[in-house]
């Protein structure tokens, strides 16, 4: 089977700047993807070269099997791009900005029944005879979607599509998101909610300063860089063999890292034989920002 | 039951019978022509009434002071040079302001993603930049007709001058939303361009008026042909010979519309 997208020995020069520096990633078909990194860690740009807004400095990119430098044609007609900034049109309504954007790639009244799909689906259909100009916020977001997915592509790419987006329309947009994944469509996203990237993405890689510093399956990912943490509040002092456990300790409050479950027993049992009283417990799952903090370095920038 | 507007949009039948091959090209021009079309108040009645309030003022204090030919009243003289103004005008503002305009708004990314090819877009902009510059330039003739009688001697002339003419300020409108990056920088190229070069090319004058020092330096500004030959299509006379004015217009338009599709095909200012 032909890869959604495939991406070989890609670098990525402005000036001096090295935005990119070595990508090697194949997505499937149908595949849930996230790609995650901290400002500056080249998502966008790695969005734009697929896009064909940007020319790599060298590498190959193909969507579809089609090289989006010698294809480009074809390679575009396979790809729906949401752009991050808020833009817009401001002379046209929202159905018209949605038939003249199908309408670049080829595709004419024929196409409108899936127009009308996605305004409804996006629940803009209020919206549909509105000028572009007199949208909210929210409303300017559904409707970039919308243009992005206009011409039915079956890949599709989210570039930050909730940032300051509220819970209610953020949720709506991921309904409706799934629904196009389970319909076929490859979806690929950047966000900056490490949780949306945890509860939609069957995979995810993570880039740092122009490269991949991780790549696997999320519950993998999960796995392998953390386990658990258990969280105590003791009286007493921490016998000094269980020193290297300790993540964190102010006060009485002190969070150990597990790399295992069965390592709270022999936590526990050394507490107990030096007397130290646990007030209170609690076991917590590691989540993607602990992984993603883990990987990129606390210092990488905001999640 | 379909309304009479209905069967009058030319896009009715177009938007239902374009092949999907051409679909691309045929939906930017399309949305270009709606874009103007939708303020045609400032697209289209304003530089209208600027030229004939133009026409008005000069007819009135000068048609008895200046006389260019023989048996042309001065105000039938004026026709032909602020209908080509504001053609030229008129064809440079479409492609320029809207190329600008999408750059600094930032909705340009919606065509950069799509599969056009950059012979697409320049087809696409320049044909919209044309028609607006036609509908311009000759809704001035209609109105001024009104006023004045003015011959038309040589028909192809003048529709072969307002083709050429707006094809090369269309091509030159692309070249400019191309390359300002700030409205700034588009009005300097409108101000400082696009305004001396077509005031001084004898719009309100003939050459032959001028000391020979200006003729030549008149000679130099290809805007000047365009006027020229345009007005020789209406009165059968000009400062230079037609042939001279298409050449020169034609040669100018080619090597523009070369230099413009090379920074299309390049990416120049659109992709980096």
């Amino acid at each position: 089977m032909v890869a959604a997208v495939k991406i070989q020995g890609i670098t990525k020069h402005f000036g001096a700047f090295e935005a990119l520096r070595g990508i090697d990633l194949t997505i499937e078909p149908g595949e849930f993807f996230a790609l995650l990194g901290p400002n500056g860690a080249g998502k966008s740009t790695l969005i734009n070269l697929l896009s064909g807004l940007i020319k790599p400095t060298s590498g190959q990119i193909s969507i579809m099997g089609h090289d989006v430098q010698t294809s480009y044609q074809q390679a575009r007609m396979a790809l729906g791009v949401v752009p991050q900034e808020l833009v817009f049109d401001p002379f046209f309504n929202v159905r018209e900005m949605m038939r003249f954007q199908a309408g670049y790639f080829g595709c004419g009244p024929e196409n409108d029944a899936w127009v009308d799909e996605v305004i409804e689906g996006l629940g803009l259909t209020d919206k549909a005879h509105t000028n572009m100009r007199q949208l909210s916020g929210g409303m300017k977001r559904r409707a970039l979607i919308a243009q992005a997915l206009a011409h039915k592509p079956p890949v599709i790419v989210l570039d930050e599509p909730t940032a300051g987006v509220d819970v209610e329309l953020r949720q709506m947009l991921w309904g409706f998101i799934q629904k196009l994944n389970q319909q076929g469509h490859t979806i690929i996203l950047t966000t900056h909610y490490l949780e949306e990237a945890e509860t939609l993405c069957e995979r995810i890689a993570m880039m740092k300063s122009g490269k991949i510093v991780a790549l696997d399956t999320t519950q993998q990912l999960l796995r392998s860089h953390a386990a658990k943490q258990l969280i105590l509040r003791l009286e007493g002092t921490v016998p000094a063999h269980l020193h290297t456990f300790i993540k964190h300790q102010k006060e009485d409050l002190v969070i150990f890292n597990l790399s295992e479950i069965a390592q709270v027993e022999t936590i526990l049992s050394a507490l107990r034989q030096a007397q130290v009283t646990v007030k209170d417990m609690q076991l917590q799952e590691v989540d993607l920002e602990d992984v993603f903090l883990n990987l990129v370095g606390s210092h990488g920038g905001q999640a | 039951m379909k309304s009479l507007l209905t069967w009058l949009n030319p896009f009715y039948w177009l938007d239902s019978h374009i092949s999907s091959r051409r679909r691309g090209v045929y939906t930017l021009f399309k949305k270009e022509m709606l874009r103007f079309w939708r303020v045609a108040f400032q697209t289209i009645a304003s530089p209208i009434m600027t030229a004939l309030l133009y026409l008005l003022i000069f007819s009135h204090v000068l048609e008895s002071h200046v006389k260019v030919y023989d048996q042309v009243s001065y105000t039938a003289f004026l026709v032909p040079g602020l209908m080509m103004m504001s053609l030229l005008q008129n064809a440079f503002a479409n492609s320029s302001s809207s190329l600008i305009q999408s750059k600094v708004m930032g909705n340009i990314i919606f065509l950069m993603l799509t599969p056009l090819t950059y012979m697409e877009f320049f087809v696409a902009f320049l044909a919209a930049s044309m028609i607006r510059g036609l509908v311009v330039g000759f809704s001035i003739y209609l109105v001024a007709l009104c006023f004045v009688d003015v011959p038309t001697v040589h028909p192809w002339w003048i529709i072969t001058f307002a083709l050429l003419g707006s094809a090369l300020l269309g091509t030159f409108g692309v070249i400019a939303g191309i390359w300002a990056d700030k409205f700034d920088q588009m009005a300097a190229f409108q101000n400082f361009v696009i305004m001396p070069l077509t005031f001084l090319s004898g719009v309100f004058y003939s050459i032959h008026s001028l000391p020979p020092f200006w003729q030549a330096v008149s000679q130099l500004n290809p805007f000047f042909y365009m006027i020229d030959g345009f007005r020789y299509g209406f009165f059968g006379q000009g400062d230079v010979s037609p042939w001279l004015s298409v050449s020169v217009v034609g040669v100018f338009l080619l090597a523009l519309a070369w230099g413009c599709l090379k920074m299309l095909k390049s990416g120049y200012k659109l992709r980096s």
